[in-house]
C-alpha cells in the first residue's frame, strides 16, 4: 500500500507553546545531567554523549567532602530518593552500615541519579512528568519513576478515611472502606499504562532529543486489587447498565465514563503497586486500572463509581481527550492504546564509543493484547530482523526485546516494529498521518504509536530523526 | 487404624463438612462486605450527563455571571475568556474559534468545540476556580455558565440558565464527534 506524504498535524496554539517549552526543559535537564555526571566518578553508564570527566572529587574516598563539616552539603548532594553515605576506599576493610539503620525502609543508591522530568506546562499543578526509559533496565518501572499526569496536584489522603461509593443503576448501592475492599479476593497483574499524549511533540519533525521525552509517558507496574466484576456482583447490576462513571478524589475531581463491557472484562480497583501500596502520585490509596486504555481513564484516588445507561460526557472525554480530524469531526472515546515499540538503547543523546558489538534493546507493548513479535531494522526500515524477547509475554504488558548488532562504524538508522496478537503492525509515521489526515492536515496530537527512528552517525552520536 | 466403624465416622464427617460447604456457598452469593448507602449519603456527589439529570435547583443570568467571572475566572482565563498562558497560570481560552475546526488553524474552545452545555456546568462546579475548587454556589455556577454562553452568542443575554433550560442549549459543535473508528484496517496485513 502506498501512502502520500503531504499530510501533517496542526498544533493548536497551546500545544505548540508547550512543545516549544518542552524542548527547552529537556535541554535544561540534559545539561543538568551532564553536570551531575561530571561531578560523579561513578557514572560511565550508558555511553553518555559527553563522557564524564571522572574528576569525582565530591564522592571520592578520602576527599574533603567526606569530612564531618561537609555532611549537610553532602546530604543535599544525594539524588532524590537516595541518602548520602561516605564511600570507603576499600569496602572490605571496614564494617558497612548497621542493619535496619535506615529506619526499616530502603532507598536507592546515592550513585543512581535518574529522575522524572516535568513537562513545562505554565502551571505546575496541572502537568505531567516523563519516565527515564533510557536509564531503565528490565520490564517493570520503579514506582518512584512511574510517569505522572495530574490535573490539580497530588492529594494527600488518609486511607482510614477513604471510601469508595458504588451506586447508580445497581441493586444495592454500597460504600466500601479500604479495609472492606482488601477483604475481597484480589488478583495481581502486570500491565503498562500509557498516556494518549505520549509522543505528542513528534508528529511533524523530530522535536525532543531523548527517549524519555519522546516515549516517557509509558510505565509498567505489577498491580494488585479487586476486580470490578467482584464488586459488581456484590452490589448487583440493573438491566441496561452500560457505562460506569469513575471519579477521583483530587481537586480536579477527575471523571471519565467507561463502557461496562470493559469494566466487567478486566477493570481492577488497584491498591497495590510493585508489592507495596500504590504511590501517592499513582492514586493512593485506590486507583482504577483499565488495561490497555489511555492513561487518563485510569482514575486515581478513586472515590466513586456511578453505574449508568449512558456516558456522562465529562470535560475530559469531550473537550480534551478527543481527536480532531481533518474534516473537522473529532473521534471520541478513542480508548485503546495500539501496538507500539521503541529502542531505548541506543537512543537519542547517547554516543557509541566506536565500532563493535552493541546489544540493541527496547520495549514493545499493545493495548489490544499480547505482543506477538518485534522486528528491528538498522537500515531505516529497508530490512527487518526478528528481535529476541527477553521476558515472558503477558497480555497488555510491555516486553523487553533485544537484537545483537555489530556496528561497522558507518551511519545507521535504528528502528523497531511491534506486531500484536491481533495481527496489527505498528505503523510508520507517514502511514498514520496519511490515514488520520486523509492526506491533509488534522488537529489531533494524541495516539501517536508510530515507529521511532534513531540515527547513529559515523562518530557514534545518536539522534532523533524521522526516516 | 481404619476399622469399618472408624471409616463410617470419617465418611459421616466428610458428608457433614460437604453439606456445610454447600450451604455456605448457597447462602453466600454475596460476601456481605461494605455498607449499604441511601440517598442521604450521596448528596455531595454529582455528575451531570447531557440530559441534565442531577442538575441542582437554582439558576442564573449572564448579567449576574459577568461579576462571577470577573471575580473568580478572569485572572486565569482573561477578561474576555481569551486565555492566559503565562507561567504559573495557564488558563484555557474559552471563547471564539467557531468555524475553525476543519481549517488549518483549529481553535478549540467551549464555544467552538464543547458539545454539551451541561459539561460546562459540571466542570465549573466540580473543579473551578482552580485556586478554590468547588467553592462557587450553584447559582453562581449557573450564572457564569450563562455569561459564557451569552458571550459566545449561543444564548441571548436575558436567558436564565437552570435545570430546565441548560440541557436544551444547542452547542455549535454538538454533532462534531464520531465514535472511534480504529483499528485502522490499513495497518493489518
Amino acid at each position: 500500500m502506498k501512502f502520500r506524504d503531504d499530510g501533517f498535524v496542526i498544533y493548536d496554539e497551546e500545544s505548540q507553546r508547550m512543545a516549544d517549552e518542552m524542548v527547552m526543559a529537556e535541554a535544561r535537564h540534559m545539561a543538568q545531567r551532564r553536570r551531575d555526571e561530571d561531578d560523579c566518578a561513578c557514572k560511565g553508564g550508558m555511553f553518555p554523549r559527553e563522557p564524564a570527566s571522572r574528576r569525582g572529587f565530591l564522592f571520592a574516598a578520602g576527599s574533603a567532602a567526606g569530612l564531618a563539616g561537609s555532611t549537610v552539603a553532602l546530604a543535599q548532594k544525594a539524588p532524590p530518593g537516595a541518602v548520602y553515605y561516605n564511600v570507603p576506599a576499600d569496602p572490605t576493610k571496614e564494617q558497612g552500615r548497621p542493619v535496619a539503620g535506615d529506619g526499616g525502609y530502603g532507598s536507592r543508591s546515592q550513585f543512581e541519579t535518574e529522575v522524572r522530568v516535568r513537562f513545562p506546562t505554565p502551571n505546575e499543578y496541572t502537568s505531567w512528568s516523563f519516565t527515564p526509559l533510557d536509564k531503565m533496565v528490565g520490564n517493570l518501572t520503579a514506582s518512584g519513576l512511574h510517569f505522572e499526569r495530574h490535573h490539580a496536584g497530588i492529594p494527600t489522603i488518609d486511607p482510614a478515611n477513604h471510601v469508595l461509593l458504588v451506586h447508580g443503576m445497581v441493586e444495592t448501592p454500597k460504600k466500601f472502606t479500604m479495609a472492606d475492599l482488601k477483604r475481597f479476593p484480589a488478583v495481581t497483574r502486570r500491565h503498562f499504562i500509557e498516556c494518549s499524549g505520549n509522543g505528542l511533540t513528534e508528529w511533524n519533525k523530530p522535536t525532543l532529543k531523548t527517549v524519555q521525552g519522546t516515549h516517557g509517558l509509558l510505565s509498567t507496574s505489577e498491580w494488585t486489587g479487586v476486580q470490578f466484576a467482584t464488586i459488581a456482583r456484590e452490589v448487583g447490576l440493573k438491566d441496561d447498565s452500560t457505562w460506569v462513571l469513575a471519579e477521583g478524589s483530587d481537586a480536579a475531581v477527575m471523571t471519565r465514563s467507561i463502557p461496562m463491557e470493559k469494566m466487567l472484562k478486566d477493570a481492577l480497583l488497584a491498591y497495590g503497586q510493585n508489592g507495596e501500596a500504590i504511590r501517592p502520585e499513582q492514586g493512593y490509596p485506590l486507583r482504577l486500572l483499565l488495561p490497555g486504555y489511555e492513561g487518563n481513564t485510569h482514575i486515581k484516588w478513586l472515590r466513586r463509581l456511578e453505574v449508568s445507561d449512558k456516558p456522562f460526557m465529562t470535560r475530559e472525554e469531550t473537550s480534551k481527550y478527543t481527536d480532531l480530524m481533518a474534516n473537522g469531526k473529532a473521534r471520541q472515546f478513542t480508548m485503546e492504546m495500539e501496538a507500539k515499540s521503541v529502542i531505548t538503547f541506543p537512543s537519542g543523546d547517547m554516543k557509541l564509543p566506536g565500532p563493535g558489538f552493541y546489544n540493541i534493546t527496547g520495549l514493545a507493548w499493545s493495548g489490544r493484547g499480547q505482543v506477538q513479535s518485534v522486528d528491528v531494522s538498522v537500515d531505516g526500515g529497508q530490512t527487518w530482523h526478528p528481535a529476541q524477547l527477553n521476558d515472558t509475554r503477558e497480555p497488555i504488558c510491555t516486553v523487553r526485546f533485544s537484537y545483537p548488532w555489530m556496528w561497522d562504524g558507518k551511519p545507521a538508522i535504528l528502528q523497531s516494529r511491534c506486531t500484536d496478537g491481533t495481527g496489527y503492525i505498528q505503523a510508520t509515521l507517514k502511514q498514520l498521518i496519511a490515514i488520520r489526515g486523509s492526506h491533509g492536515p488534522f488537529g489531533s496530537i494524541y495516539h501517536l504509536n508510530a515507529i521511532q527512528s534513531w540515527a547513529v552517525d559515523a562518530t557514534g552520536d545518536v539522534t532523533n530523526v524521522h526516516a | 487404624m481404619f476399622t469399618p466403624k472408624r471409616i463410617l465416622q470419617v465418611a459421616a464427617l466428610v458428608v457433614m463438612v460437604s453439606a456445610a460447604s454447600t450451604a455456605f456457598a448457597q447462602s453466600q452469593d454475596r460476601y456481605g462486605f461494605g455498607t449499604p448507602v441511601g440517598l442521604q449519603d450521596l448528596t455531595k456527589y454529582f455528575a451531570i450527563p447531557a440530559d441534565g439529570a442531577g442538575l441542582p435547583p437554582g439558576g442564573g443570568t449572564a448579567a449576574e455571571g459577568a461579576k462571577v467571572f470577573a471575580d473568580n475566572c478572569a485572572a486565569c482565563h482573561g477578561d474576555k475568556g481569551q486565555g492566559n498562558p503565562v507561567k504559573g497560570i495557564g488558563g484555557d481560552r474559552l471563547l471564539g474559534g467557531r468555524g475553525t475546526l476543519a481549517s488549518d488553524a483549529p481553535i478549540k474552545t467551549v464555544e467552538s468545540y464543547w458539545p454539551y452545555a451541561t459539561t460546562l456546568f459540571d466542570y465549573v462546579k466540580r473543579a473551578m476556580p482552580f485556586s478554590a475548587p468547588g467553592s462557587l454556589s450553584d447559582n453562581d455556577v449557573y450564572a457564569v455558565v450563562a455569561y459564557l454562553l451569552s458571550e459566545a452568542k449561543i444564548i441571548i443575554p436575558t436567558d436564565t440558565m437552570n435545570a430546565t433550560t441548560l440541557p436544551k442549549v444547542m452547542m455549535p459543535n454538538r454533532d462534531g464527534f464520531v465514535p472511534d473508528p480504529r483499528p485502522e484496517l490499513e495497518l493489518y496485513h
